[in-house]
């Protein structure tokens, strides 16, 4: 077990530091220089030189590396070319709305994937089953983004219920915030759900097929008793599993959706950045949503070991 | 019962199939008619409704949206196909030589797999076409990276099994070395799984190439593709928004028509449905 | 699970409702809608029009203010005095004028800020304007001399852009995030990517005469949601609306006014005139002769926007209409580049920036070039590449931009600019436009250096981008034309 976690955590901060290198090293080639960006486009080259030696971007790249993943290290996440702001003050508002943002959609995923996906397998082979699974084959067909340009459609242009886009913020009040994030989050939520709603019914189909739960069905146990005592935690493994990777997808779709919707949030920020040549901000931000993937990765891996600690002792 | 029987009697295969020929008969058919050029720009005539001229109307340069939807098929099959084939031909040969080789071979492919998973795959596009430009190109490259993990995983997990199968246990103690019998037996053997993962990263691969034309990454005008048409849509949502329907819609059925087809696949090569139920959820794009 | 959907639905029901406390009452309150965020908030040092959207008049003042009509009017200066050789300007300061952080406005500050403007680590855009006061003497706390080293028939419209504006020596270096200056409205708040707000300055010198408490300036980059922000009646006013395919919809409101005023924006296709071919004066009037002035205006303007056929606007002094030396005619097109022995079909890249007049124009010109034989490659750029490939390196064939600077025919006497127009004939003009002290000689000049890039084809003239102002009823005060990019917010109210 201590030697599962060992290996698991080596290939945590292995995987962080890869995705260090990755960012840094793609970044380096982007074209465009910053401190001419900053400056615009009169500056004389002299004037430029100097910008880019305060800002540190003539330093050869190996120190820059350094610098950099030190700086994280200790929570400074350096300046912003582009606003002259520190980083931290840019990426921790776009966070309070990508943040909530996933967890809304990532909540309203779950619940209607599992309540699908469970009535599904309940009704196998029969009408409701039927339609279940034909509506959450077209589901993961969707773009999530023309899901989104739908959903305002018909909620923002034709009914006028809620804004097509933006975010007031949330000193604008709670409901005022909240109501800019829930067609984003259905829009997310649809197409994950379907999938969701998929694996848990071939999750539960699967598990109801074991000998175990036959023999407890012919001892005269209900089925719903058989469903929550043995099915439920067997099944657990593969929806898992799926959430952990819903998560992570969820986490970057912000991304497109934000886009779809104009949300200031983290995946607006890095796209603006990168617009911008604000490399700094660039880098923090991928490298922040990398994290939060691998993280949500790692965790999933302990989660496997708590549900079944077999695991722990198969190959990986 | 005969393949081609049971194939008939599979519905997702037959809906599947009858989609996908769809695509490609529309793909083709644009290739030499479509009603009239997608290029033609006829500003007088912009944002007009579905008419007898122009079936799905124009968009906001008076373009016909049919026209441009049946060319950009073509590109969704395009961009399709060659990421596909990447990351089939690399992933393929990383996940065969490491079920071959195992050791520390398959410990590389295998972390690098991972590495690649535990990446936030549309990030590294945007990052990658941010650095290269936006472009078709450079969205079959970044499109295609992704798919060579996927491969590898698939291929070494039925490598693996394969190996352990007896005619390969007889070829091996037969002298034949080891790769003979990957070319002999093991690949033969692999293509039906490899197949199914085929039509369904066929599939993500158009949803993601969707996704990269919508934020302007991807495909560049005039050129027309579904995810483009669907971001020019969104500015005119107001005036005009059937726009927005019809290419949706071509994605929609596109990416349906592959998944239902990598399902009656799946269960056509597989019939006893000993598969695992959690195979590769297609829940990355 | 029953219950857990209940409370789900309620939740649903209770965020749909609309937002409580947008009720009638507020009329202290504005949100105006604007499309580009500012990179930063200090005019003198970033050359972003946003800039001077959020900030100019409000925030910062400068000696001189130019109105909305264009012409020069006194504002932290209440009056100047010139001598006869154009040379020596003297301001009279107004006297009692504080910043915003309490410091007296004084004849040094106006030294500082211009110096600063000058200085060699200045970033200011207009910097040349600067450079070339030979000296700033200030007899008085209230008086500024300042000496030119040569005429500068536009020194006192300069000097009321918003690279002219006046800042507070303390807290100059960190205006760009905490502006200080003399305006009517103090900074508040900035949510990156979203929204900046300014707030009434009780200690402003009239603040009795400002009508609004605060104003928000709401970034909206899409159309789709710029359209959507005002029928949603989030933003009151939207200066310069970007989706002007959507207008019939406002006009037909009667919950709305919509105005359609001129701007100094000047769209050209610009040519870079020392790459083969176009270095040739007969290429460049084959593609000036492709282009259907009319077709770009209704495609990538929706029908408004003034043809030009020179870098000059209707609005400006001594303007001429050439668009009659350059008609649309595509078959002299094609007989020009026959003439100029080019080989068919001629491969070129047109880049193009992100705004519509770029993107949807760049289309249409494309397509136009095509019936002649040009075939151009359609190559999407973000701003940043913009200014590091097209402006700074030179490297492009074709681009499409909109010069919003006025009376910017100065540029085309600069041989390293990005067009690489290399004329000493025009040069010899512009000499004669800069140093000329008599206005109707010096009009003559304007007209022949008008005609001179015209003749030469050094661009292709399109048109001059609309204003096109949408409101609440009920807003008034706002801009009609933009001869410079800004929202004098001082004299906007509620009715």
């Amino acid at each position: 077990m201590g030697r599962f976690l060992l290996q698991r955590l080596a290939g945590f901060v292995a995987t962080l530091v890869a995705a260090s290198v990755v960012v840094f090293l793609v970044l380096e080639v982007l074209p465009g220089d910053a401190a001419q960006v900053m400056l615009g486009p009169e500056a004389p080259a002299e004037t430029v030189r100097a910008l880019a030696h305060k800002l540190g971007v003539d330093r050869p790249p190996l120190a820059r590396y350094l610098g950099w993943v030190e700086g994280m290290a200790t929570g400074d996440l350096g300046t912003s070319y582009a606003y002259d702001t520190p980083v931290g003050e840019l990426v921790a508002p776009s966070l309070a709305l990508t943040l909530p943002l996933a967890a809304l959609a990532m909540t309203l995923n779950t619940v209607l994937g599992l309540t699908l996906g469970l009535y599904a397998a309940s009704r196998h082979n029969r009408l409701g089953d039927i339609v279940v699974m034909s509506l959450s084959q077209i589901g993961i067909a969707l773009p999530t983004f023309w899901v989104g340009i739908l959903l305002i459609l018909l909620f923002a242009v034709a009914l006028g219920w809620l804004p097509a886009g933006g975010f007031p913020g949330w000193s604008a009040g709670f409901w005022p915030a909240l109501r800019a994030l829930i067609l984003p989050a259905v829009a997310l939520a649809l197409v994950q759900g379907a999938i969701l709603a998929r694996v848990t019914r071939a999750a539960v189909l699967d598990v109801m097929r074991e000998d175990f739960v036959r023999t407890a069905l012919a001892k005269g146990l209900s089925p719903g008793a058989a469903l929550r005592r043995h099915v439920l935690r067997n099944a657990m493994i593969p929806i898992v599993t799926v959430l952990g990777l819903q998560l992570s997808s969820l986490l970057v779709l912000t991304i497109v959706v934000e886009n779809v919707f104009s949300l200031p949030g983290l995946g607006h920020l890095i796209l603006n950045a990168i617009a911008n040549r604000d490399i700094v901000v660039v880098r923090d931000a991928v490298m922040l949503l990398a994290a939060m993937v691998v993280v949500v990765n790692f965790v999933v891996d302990l989660l496997y070991v708590a549900i079944d600690p077999r695991l722990s002792l198969r190959e990986p | 019962m005969s393949l081609s029987a049971r194939a008939a009697g599979n519905r997702s295969f037959a809906v599947g199939g009858l989609l996908t020929l769809a695509l490609l008969a529309t793909a083709a058919l644009s290739l030499v008619w479509t009603p009239l050029s997608p290029y033609l720009i006829d500003v007088p005539q912009k944002l007009q409704l579905p008419s007898a001229r122009h079936w799905f109307g124009t968009d906001s340069l008076g373009r016909d949206v049919f026209s441009m939807l049946m060319v950009g098929a073509q590109n969704s099959i395009l961009v399709g196909v060659i990421a596909v084939s990447v990351g089939l031909l690399l992933g393929t040969a990383l996940g065969v030589l490491a079920a071959e080789r195992r050791g520390w071979v398959e410990e590389a492919v295998m972390r690098l797999a991972d590495f690649t998973f535990a990446f936030p795959a549309i990030l590294l596009a945007i990052m990658f076409t941010a650095v290269l430009g936006a472009g078709i190109v450079n969205s079959i490259i970044a499109i295609g990276i992704f798919n060579v993990p996927i491969f590898a995983r698939v291929a070494r997990g039925s490598a693996k099994a394969i190996w352990q199968r007896d005619f390969v246990m007889a070829a091996r103690a037969a002298g034949r070395n080891r790769l003979g019998i990957t070319l002999v037996h093991i690949l033969p053997n692999i293509l039906s799984v490899l197949s199914v993962q085929v039509t369904i990263q066929f599939a993500n691969a158009i949803l993601w190439e969707a996704a990269l034309s919508y934020l302007g990454l991807g495909t560049q005008p005039p050129q027309p593709s579904w995810g483009r048409m669907l971001n020019d849509a969104q500015a005119q949502l107001f005036q005009a928004p059937w726009l927005a329907l019809f290419p949706g819609f071509a994605i929609m059925l596109a990416v349906l028509g592959l998944n239902l087809l990598g399902d009656g696949l799946r269960d056509l090569l597989d019939p006893r449905g000993t598969r695992r139920a959690i195979a590769a959820p297609p829940a990355r794009r | 699970m029953p219950r857990t959907c209940y409370a789900i639905a309620a939740a649903i029901a209770i965020a749909l409702l609309p937002a409580s406390g947008h009720g009638e009452e507020k009329k202290d309150t504005l949100v105006l809608g604007m499309i580009l965020e500012p990179p930063g908030l200090d005019p003198t040092a970033g050359a972003a029009a946003a800039i001077g959207e959020v900030t100019h008049y409000n925030i910062f003042e400068g000696l001189t203010k130019i109105t909305a009509d264009g012409t020069v009017a006194p504002l932290l200066a209440e009056s100047w005095s010139v001598s006869p050789d154009q040379k020596t300007y003297t301001f009279r300061l107004r006297g009692g004028i504080r910043f915003q952080n309490d410091e007296p406005f004084t004849a040094a500050d106006v030294k500082f800020s211009f110096e600063r403007d000058a200085a060699e680590s200045s970033t200011n855009k207009e910097k040349a304007v600067y450079a070339d006061i030979a000296a700033i003497e200030t007899p008085d706390p209230l008086t500024v001399v300042l000496r030119l080293k040569q005429v500068n028939a536009n020194f006192l419209f300069n000097l009321g852009e918003n690279t002219g504006v006046i800042l507070e020596p303390k807290s100059a270096a960190s205006d760009a995030t905490h502006p200080v200056g003399t305006g009517p409205f103090t900074f508040d708040n900035w949510v990156k990517g979203a929204s900046i707000t300014l707030a009434k300055w009780p200690g402003y010198r009239d603040a009795a005469a400002i009508k609004l408490d605060r104003v928000t300036f709401r970034i909206v980059n899409d159309p789709a949601a710029q359209v959507a922000g005002l029928l949603a009646g989030d933003i009151d006013a939207f200066p310069r609306f970007g989706a002007l395919d959507s207008l019939k919809q406002f006009q037909g409101d009667a919950r709305f006014t919509v105005t359609v005023g001129s701007t100094e924006g000047k769209t050209i296709l610009a040519i870079n005139n020392k790459r083969k071919p176009f270095d040739d004066v007969r290429v460049r009037r084959a593609i000036a002769a492709a282009i259907d002035r009319k077709a770009i205006i209704d495609g990538a303007s929706n029908g408004m926007g003034v043809p030009i056929g020179s870098h000059y606007t209707p609005n400006d002094p001594f303007y001429i209409d050439l668009t009659g030396r350059s008609p649309y005619d595509p078959a002299k097109a094609k007989a020009l580049l026959k003439e100029a022995g080019v080989s068919l079909p001629l491969k070129v890249t047109l880049t193009l920036p992100p705004p519509p007049y770029a993107r949807q124009g760049g289309q249409i010109i494309a397509a136009e070039l095509a019936e002649i034989g040009i075939d151009a490659r359609i190559e999407m750029v973000e701003w940043a590449q913009w200014l590091d490939g097209v402006y700074k390196h030179k490297n492009y064939d074709l681009t499409i931009i909109s010069h919003v600077e006025p009376r910017d025919l100065a540029i085309y006497a600069n041989p390293d600019y990005y067009f690489q127009y290399d004329s000493k004939e025009f040069r010899d003009i512009m000499e004669k436009v800069n140093t000329t002290a008599d206005a109707s000689e010096r009009g003559r000049w304007l007209e022949a250096a008008q005609r001179g890039i015209a003749e030469d084809a050094v661009n292709a003239f399109l048109y001059v981008l609309p204003q096109v102002t949408v409101a609440k009823k009920g807003v008034r005060g706002l801009w009609r034309n933009s001869p410079i990019f800004a929202n004098d917010l001082a004299a906007v109210s509620w009715q």
